[in-house]
């Protein structure tokens, strides 16, 4: 009898502390977490699935996870199909109805964003395309404004007592953008128009936004690893185009792109989509994109 | 260079403006505006300080653009009768394609094709599994379709049919799994009803184009037979309020047929001897009862572990008292490290034991007796580099060998096995194999096969 009294009590304080407890918010990625974490404030708990560091195609679909999504409030995915070799199995073992595809607790960031490189047609003799276009949008700040607004909708969806305090952490982040993209539009302005060599079709936003191009990858085709006979064509075209510049991201192999910087003396920029990927100075979307738009702008000025 | 030339740009609603004239008038003088006023040419290599300002002022208009655009599409979503979910812009319906939730069913077809020998002349006696290597020489596996999909906001549903070439040259066609998956019930509850892949251990739910190896454990193939444990029923399992992964599990199916082997069977099937008669479900015992219970922890940022109990409970074929158990107990170790680029590098090691009664009933010419046997698998898998694999797994099989001492179906055996995997991507691979088998009635066997396959369409996420 005392025992199952014990339990009542313990019940009842989970259930009340439940009442009061924080938002329970789970990104997919972390810059997804950095914004629902600005516009959340203290009234959100945010948890992010893959680490900033790790290669968000290939994800392990842990158990862990699908605690983490059983639990959730609100899911922030890309909806782009970055996700897709991992997330519906998660989504699937969670069954939590709250944040099911189509419900208003299951934000999918790239609403609204107009995607690029969105295929004619899908064919995989041309690799690994993702049928929604380039998800890898949100190297554009413009993008990140449109998602951050999807963020805070969400939130007042779920949360009608926090919505002012949402909308003004929305406005202020957007001011913030707002102001940064000058100063890296400012910092990267006198490259306009410059080349530079990646190894994924990752930075496309980010050189749209900016001025710079892209269009040379170390992979020859989205998805499928460097081969030397590719590498070697990279090395032509980064010599007759004097390309001076390769963007290697923390989970791609700093070897491919070390060999190509050595037979053309480019430099290596080591760079993240993912706050916390880069060790320090990028705990945020914005101080990540601080820090990127920094070294790219350093490497680019040349010794 | 800007990222919304109005080709590239999709608005959220398009195609479905009747009901916002003003708001599509908007939105089009916007699109107009756009188009005439474009960002100075990126090429132009030396920018006077004049032209930069100019850029700069382009550049803020056409933000500000951006932003008008962003709200005009804000509002057209807002409007009566739009969904949460943007329209996309009409597009012709395709019933295949790789992007989630763009089309109502998904569809794959897996092709796995083996070549290669064995000492032992007869290789469907050496292999036990259904989609393994036939014969000498070449064979075709396995051929499935999968289609899966979204039923309604309630359920999920998926259907496996696999089809294989005979060494006679047959095709044979067999309907693997089709079942509905719920996915709104209440207290983490799931519901699972169709024929389906019964969840016991780690192996018996897979399909063969998963597999770490090119054939089934020598244990799955002597308590389930050549198909795996499959039967259509329903299960329902809990996803527990513990801080760590812990789900229960306690699936029902019916017990007769021939992908039941250990329990009902089918006529003409004889474990361990013993004849098989033909029963139907006459009450609730006649049922196979199947709990599992599952446990995970992320040990480290990059290991996890995961564990699991299972029991089979059902009739036997033997007669109206046989009665058969079956116990797992199945483990899995993952490290990975964080800077994994395609999932690689990684190692992963994994167990399943099982043991067996069997409690056949007597019949005019047999005694009524209880045959136990055991059997387990240990195996690792290390990606050393992206898009390659080696693998190496120890069998074992033994127990109580039935009516006939002699009977190869229930010999102890022993086999190691190596293989070496290539992926030229996730769509297609190439896999060496080489193992070597002991038995206790039959002669040692060395085999050594290549496999092939190749997978058109969607690709099922792997879970862990």
């Amino acid at each position: 009898m005392r025992q199952r009294s014990a339990w009542t009590v313990s019940l009842l304080l989970a259930a009340s502390g439940q009442a009061h407890a924080a938002l329970r918010v789970v990104a997919t990625t972390p810059e997804y977490g950095s914004l629902a974490t600005t516009i959340g404030g203290a009234r959100v708990s945010v948890t992010t699935l893959a680490k900033p560091t790790e290669d968000p195609h290939f994800v392990d679909a842990k158990p862990s996870h699908i605690v983490t999504l059983n639990r959730a409030d609100i899911l922030i995915e890309g909806g782009a199909d970055l996700e897709v070799g991992w997330l519906p199995p998660l989504l699937e073992g969670a069954r939590n109805p709250r944040i099911q595809p189509g419900t208003p607790g299951h934000v999918r960031a790239s609403e609204g964003v107009p995607l690029l490189d969105v295929p004619q047609s899908l064919d995989r003799s041309q690799g690994d395309l993702h049928a929604a276009g380039n998800p890898h949008f949100m190297m554009d700040p413009a993008n990140a404004a449109i998602v951050a607004r999807h963020v805070a909708a969400a939130l007042c969806g779920s949360d009608a007592d926090g919505c002012a305090s949402y909308k003004e952490n929305l406005a202020g982040f957007e001011r913030t953008l707002d102001e940064k993209t000058k100063s890296w539009s400012a910092k990267l302005g006198p490259y306009r128009g410059t080349k530079i060599v990646t190894y994924h079709n990752t930075w496309k936003y980010f050189a749209a936004r900016f001025g710079l191009e892209t269009g040379v990858f170390l992979e020859p085709k989205p998805g499928i690893p460097p081969s030397p006979p590719h590498l070697a064509n990279v090395i032509d075209t980064m010599q007759k185009d004097r390309i001076r510049v390769i963007l290697v991201e923390p989970f791609q192999s700093r070897k491919t792109a070390e060999m190509v910087a050595e037979h053309t003396g480019a430099r290596i920029v080591e760079v993240c989509q993912f706050p916390g990927g880069l060790g320090g100075g990028d705990a945020d979307y914005v101080s990540l994109m601080d820090t990127v738009v920094e070294r790219i702008a350093r490497a680019l000025a040349g010794p | 260079m800007n990222a919304r030339d109005p080709e590239n740009s999709r608005p959220a609603g398009r195609g479905r403006l009747r009901g916002a004239p003003a708001l599509a008038g908007g939105l089009a003088v916007v699109f107009c505006l756009l188009g005439s006023i474009r960002p100075v040419p990126a090429a132009d290599p030396e920018p006077s300080a004049q032209d930069d300002a100019t850029a700069e002022d382009l550049r803020r208009r056409v933000d500000e653009l951006e932003r008008a655009i962003a709200e005009l599409q804000e509002e057209l979503r807002r409007l009566p009768g739009q969904g949460q979910q943007a329209a996309p812009a009409p597009a012709p319906v395709t019933l295949v394609s790789s992007a989630s939730g763009k089309n109502y069913l998904n569809l794959s077809l897996d092709a796995l094709v083996a070549a290669g020998a064995s000492t032992e002349p007869d290789v469907e006696g050496l292999e036990t599994g259904g989609h393994d290597p036939a014969q000498r020489g070449f064979t075709l596996q396995n051929v499935e379709v999968v289609f899966d999909g979204a039923v309604d906001p309630y359920f999920r549903a998926q259907a496996n049919v696999a089809m294989q070439i005979t060494p006679e040259g047959e095709t044979n066609v067999e309907l693997e799994e089709a079942f509905a998956l719920s996915s709104s019930l209440p207290h983490s509850l799931q519901l699972k009803v169709g024929q389906y892949l019964t969840e016991f251990g780690r192996f018996n739910p897979t399909h063969p184009h998963t597999w770490d190896f090119l054939d089934q454990t020598l244990v799955n193939g002597r308590m389930f037979g050549p198909d795996g444990l499959r039967s259509v029923g329903a299960r329902l399992s809990w996803l527990m309020p513990t801080p760590f992964y812990s789900e229960a599990f306690l699936s029902v199916q019916n017990a007769y047929g021939a992908t039941l082997t250990s329990f009902g069977s089918a006529p003409g099937e004889s474990p361990f001897g013993r004849p098989i008669e033909e029963r139907q479900v006459g009450s609730l015992d006649d049922l196979l009862y199947t709990p599992r219970y599952a446990a995970s922890f992320d040990v480290t940022d990059s290991q996890t572990v995961l564990g699991g109990v299972s029991a089979a409970i059902g009739p036997n074929g033997t007669g109206a008292d046989g009665r058969t158990t079956i116990y797992g107990a199945d483990a899995f170790w993952k490290w990975k490290p964080s800077t994994a680029n395609k999932g690689f590098p990684f190692v992963k090691v994994q167990g399943e034991w099982m043991t067996r009664s069997y409690g056949a009933t007597a019949t005019l010419a047999l005694p009524a007796q209880t045959y136990r046997d055991h059997g387990a698998y240990l195996q690792a898998v290390w990606g050393f580099r992206p898009m390659w694999t080696v693998g190496a797994r120890y069998d074992t099989v033994g127990g109580d060998t039935g009516v006939d001492p002699a009977d190869p179906a229930a010999e102890s055996r022993r086999r190691v096995s190596a293989d070496l995997t290539w992926f030229p991507t996730e769509y297609s691979k190439i896999r060496f194999q080489y193992s070597l088998d002991r038995r206790s009635v039959s002669e040692d066997a060395h085999s050594a096969w290549v496999q092939f396959e190749f997978l058109l369409g969607a690709h099922a996420a792997h879970k862990f």
